[in-house]
C-alpha cells in the first residue's frame, strides 16, 4: 500500500466510490463456465475490469514422479499474469509475487478438495490473468473454484474469495484500482461455503476495531460471491438438463423453451422473461406421495431446477440489457459462444427473494437427488417420514472437516501495486 | 503438437478418411474452420486481438515501452515477438520457460512482421540514438486445438493494426496509430499422403510428417516461410503449397484484416 495521498478523493458527496459503488458493494461479475475444449474444466471470469481465465487438468498422472504423493493427489496451482495484462508490460514468467499468490491460493483449495481419492495423481489448476485491475488473486480463486466444479473434481464445497480494505479512513468492499493503489489497507480472504477461512492476507494499516469491521464486511462479500458462483453453475448445468429433457419430450412444452434447450450454445439474449410458477407443475406429483418413484423425483427435480435457473437467468439478462456496459466495457465477444452471467449486488436481492419464494412453495417435496447437483441454492425440505433430509446435507459434510481456519499469515507482506520489473536488455530476439 | 501421442487406431482412422477424400471434422481439404477476430479486448494493452480458429483460441496483446535503440539502427524502433504456451491451453504444455516449439512459432510470426516491413520502424523513433518505442507482441495461447501459427499470425497483425502509440509530451512525440505498411498473413499447409490440407486440426497436425507455413504480404510476395517437421517435401509440392497458401492468405486478409481500423 502506498502512503495515503491526500489529493485522491475516494468518495463523492453521496458517499459513493469512484466507480459509483456503495462502500459494501462488489463490482459486477461476469462468468462463463466451460470455455476451453482441451481442459477438463474451465471458467472465464470478469470482475470489474479484471479478466481471468482458469483451467483445471486432472486428476492425471503426477509428473515428474517425485511430486507424487502416496496417499493423495498433489494439487498444483499456477497464478500467472499475461505480460499485456497490466499498464507497464510485465516480464513473462513467474515473479516473486505470482509464486507467493500461487502458493497461498493452492492452500486455499486444499481443504475442500477430496484429494485422498486420487493417490499419486495431480490436479492442476492454472489461472491466467488477461487483464488486471486490482483484486486479481480473488478473481482467480473464484474462477478456479468454478473450473474445478466444471472438471468434476469432488469437493466439499465451493471456495469464494473477496477483498476488503481501507480507503480514505473508511472500510470498503472489493477495492478497485485507484483504491488499491492509494488506499491504506487491503484484506483479501477466501472462504469455504460454511464460512471457514482458507486464505487470508493483509497489508497496510488497520486498527483492531477496523480489522473487525473489515472481517465482517469481507465475509459478507464472500457470501455474495458464492451466490453468484452458484447462479453461474445453475445457468451452465440447467441448460444441459434442458438438453436431456428435450430429447425425451420434444415439442411437449412451449416451443420457445424447447428451442433454447436444444441449443446448448444458444445466446440466451432473445429469451423473454419466463413467468415463474412451480405450482401447476407440481400438481401431478402431489397425488400420491407413497408411490413416488425415483424417476418421478428426478423428473421433478429437473423441472424445478430448470425453471429456477431460467428465472435467474432472465433476471440476469434483464440486468444485462439494463446497462452493464458502463462497468464491464469490453470483450463481450470473448467466449461469446458460452454461457454468460453478469450479476450485480442489487440483483442478488431479487434472486434471494425468488429463492425464498421457491422454498415456500416447495416445502412439501422430498428429494434426495438435489444434493449431488450443487443445487442447494434452493433448499427443499423433506416431510416424508422415511428420509428426513435437509438439502443442506452438504453443509454438514463440510462441517466435519475442520481445517485450522486460523491460518494467520497476516505477515504476508505483499505489494499489490503490480510492480513489474522492466526487462531492459530484452529478449535478444532482434533478427539476425 | 509434436510430441502428442496419437493412438495408432486414431492415426489409421484419420489416414483412411483422407484416402477416401474426407476429414474427421467433415471439412473439405482446403476448408478452414470458422474464424473469429476480435480486437481491443484488453484495455490495459495498447493493442489487442482475440482470434479463434474453431476451438483454437489465441490472445495477442501489444505493449509499448520506451527504450534505447540498437547501435546499428539508431533511428528505428524495436519490435519483439514472444509466445507463451500457457499450460491451461493444452495437457501437453507445461509451465516454465518457452520451449523450442513456442520459440519457433513466435519467430515465424516475428519474421512475417519484420521481413514484410509491416511496421515503419523509422516512425517509432523518439530521439535519434537515444530513445525509441519498443513494440512487444505477446502471443498467449488460450486453447490449442491445432494450427496455432496461423492464428498467431492473424492475431498479431490484427492487434498491431488497432494499436495506438501513446503521446510522449516530454519528448514532443504525438500519439499516432501504429505505422503499418503491410499486412502479412500466414497460412500453414500440411501434406498427408500427398494430399494437401489447410488449417490442420490437432490430430491432423500430429499425424502429418511435415507442415509448411507460408507468410505472404499484401502484394502476394513471400515474406517468411518455415518447414516444420521431419518429413521431406518435393520441390513441386513446395511450389504447390506456396500457391495454395498465398491465395488463401489473400482471402483471409480481405475478410479479417482489411476492415480493421483504430477504435475512435
Amino acid at each position: 500500500m502506498s502512503s495515503n495521498q491526500t489529493d485522491v478523493v475516494f468518495f463523492d458527496e453521496n458517499g459513493l466510490r469512484t466507480d459509483q459503488r456503495k462502500p459494501d458493494e462488489i463490482r459486477p461479475m461476469k462468468i462463463k463456465i466451460g470455455v476451453l475444449s482441451r481442459a477438463n474444466g474451465s471458467c472465464y471470469l470478469e470482475w470489474g475490469a479484471n479478466k481471468v481465465i482458469a483451467a483445471v487438468y486432472g486428476p492425471r498422472e503426477a509428473h515428474p514422479r517425485r511430486m507424487q504423493l502416496a496417499g493423495k493427489a498433489v494439487i498444483r496451482y499456477r497464478y500467472n499474469m499475461q505480460s499485456f495484462s497490466v499498464e507497464d508490460r510485465a516480464r513473462p514468467g513467474p515473479s516473486r509475487r505470482s509464486s507467493e499468490i500461487s502458493k497461498v491460493s493452492r492452500e486455499a483449495f486444499e481443504p475442500v478438495i477430496f484429494s485422498d481419492a486420487y493417490p499419486k495423481a495431480a490436479i492442476d489448476i492454472f489461472v491466467e490473468v488477461l487483464q488486471a485491475d486490482a483484486g486479481t488473486r480473488t478473481a482467480a480463486i473464484n474462477a478456479a473454484s468454478l473450473a474445478l466444479v466444471d472438471a468434476g473434481i469432488p469437493m466439499r464445497g465451493l471456495i469464494s474469495a473477496c477483498a476488503a480494505g481501507k480507503v480514505g479512513g473508511k472500510i470498503v468492499l472489493d477495492l478497485n484500482k485507484p483504491e488499491d493503489n492509494y488506499g491504506e489497507a487491503d484484506l483479501p480472504i477466501a472462504m469455504t461455503e460454511d464460512g471457514k477461512i482458507t486464505l487470508i492476507q493483509m497489508d497496510g494499516h488497520l486498527t483492531p476495531s477496523e480489522f473487525e469491521e473489515a472481517m465482517e464486511l469481507v465475509q459478507k462479500g464472500c457470501r455474495r460471491v458464492l451466490e453468484i458462483q452458484k447462479a453461474a453453475l445453475m445457468e451452465k448445468y440447467a441448460s444441459i438438463m434442458d438438453d436431456e429433457e428435450d430429447e425425451d419430450e420434444i415439442g411437449s412444452e412451449n416451443g420457445a423453451e424447447d428451442e433454447i434447450g436444444a441449443d446448448d450454445e444458444a445466446d440466451e439474449d432473445d429469451e423473454g422473461l419466463i413467468e415463474f410458477s412451480s405450482v401447476d407443475e407440481s400438481d401431478a406429483q402431489e397425488e400420491d406421495f407413497d408411490e413416488v418413484t425415483d424417476e418421478m423425483v428426478e423428473a421433478f427435480v429437473n423441472r424445478v431446477s430448470e425453471t429456477l435457473a431460467k428465472d435467474i437467468s432472465s433476471l440476469i439478462r434483464e440486468y444485462e440489457v439494463g446497462g452493464s456496459e458502463a462497468d464491464v466495457d469490453l470483450a463481450d465477444g470473448l467466449f461469446d459462444d458460452d454461457i454468460n452471467i453478469c450479476i450485480r449486488d442489487a440483483d442478488l436481492k431479487e434472486i434471494d427473494e425468488l429463492i425464498t419464494k421457491m422454498e415456500d412453495e416447495d416445502d412439501d417435496f422430498d428429494d434426495e437427488d438435489c444434493e449431488d447437483e450443487e443445487t442447494d441454492i434452493f433448499v427443499i425440505t423433506a416431510e416424508d417420514d422415511t428420509d428426513v433430509e435437509e438439502a443442506d446435507v452438504e453443509e454438514s459434510d463440510v462441517d466435519d472437516i475442520d481445517e485450522e481456519d486460523g491460518e494467520e499469515n497476516e505477515d504476508a507482506e505483499e505489494e499489490d501495486g503490480e510492480e513489474f520489473e522492466y526487462d531492459d536488455e530484452d529478449e535478444d530476439d532482434e533478427e539476425e | 503438437m509434436p510430441g502428442e501421442v496419437l493412438s495408432a487406431l486414431k492415426r489409421d482412422f484419420i489416414h483412411n478418411l483422407i484416402v477416401e477424400g474426407k476429414r474427421a471434422d467433415g471439412r473439405g481439404f482446403l476448408e478452414m474452420r470458422d474464424i473469429t477476430v476480435l480486437t481491443n479486448v484488453i484495455s490495459k494493452a495498447e493493442g489487442s486481438a482475440y482470434v479463434k480458429y474453431g476451438e483454437t483460441k489465441v490472445l495477442v496483446g501489444i505493449k509499448l515501452q520506451k527504450g534505447t535503440p540498437f547501435p546499428d539502427s539508431p533511428k528505428e524502433g524495436i519490435i519483439m515477438t514472444g509466445m507463451e504456451l500457457n499450460p491451461l491451453a493444452s495437457p501437453d504444455f507445461e509451465a516454465g520457460p518457452p520451449r523450442e516449439e513456442a520459440i519457433e512459432m513466435s519467430r515465424i510470426v516475428d519474421r512475417g512482421i519484420r521481413e514484410s516491413k509491416s511496421i515503419d520502424l523509422g516512425k517509432l523513433c523518439i530521439r535519434e540514438g537515444e530513445l525509441v518505442w519498443m513494440v512487444f507482441v505477446d502471443i498467449s495461447v488460450i486453447n490449442d486445438a491445432g494450427n496455432l501459427v496461423d492464428a498467431s499470425c492473424l492475431g498479431s497483425i490484427a492487434a498491431l493494426m488497432t494499436t495506438v502509440i501513446p503521446k510522449d509530451d516530454a519528448n514532443g512525440f504525438p500519439s499516432i496509430p501504429m505505422p503499418m505498411r503491410n499486412t502479412p498473413v500466414g497460412v500453414t499447409v500440411v501434406s498427408i499422403d500427398n494430399t494437401l490440407i489447410l488449417d490442420p486440426s490437432m490430430d491432423e497436425e500430429s499425424l502429418c510428417d511435415t507442415k509448411l507455413t507460408v507468410i505472404t504480404d499484401k502484394e502476394g510476395a513471400l515474406s517468411g516461410m518455415q518447414k516444420s517437421g521431419s518429413g521431406p517435401l518435393s520441390p513441386a509440392a513446395v511450389l504447390e503449397m506456396v500457391n495454395l497458401a498465398r491465395d488463401r492468405a489473400a482471402e483471409l486478409r480481405e475478410r479479417y484484416i482489411s476492415n480493421l481500423s483504430i477504435r475512435s
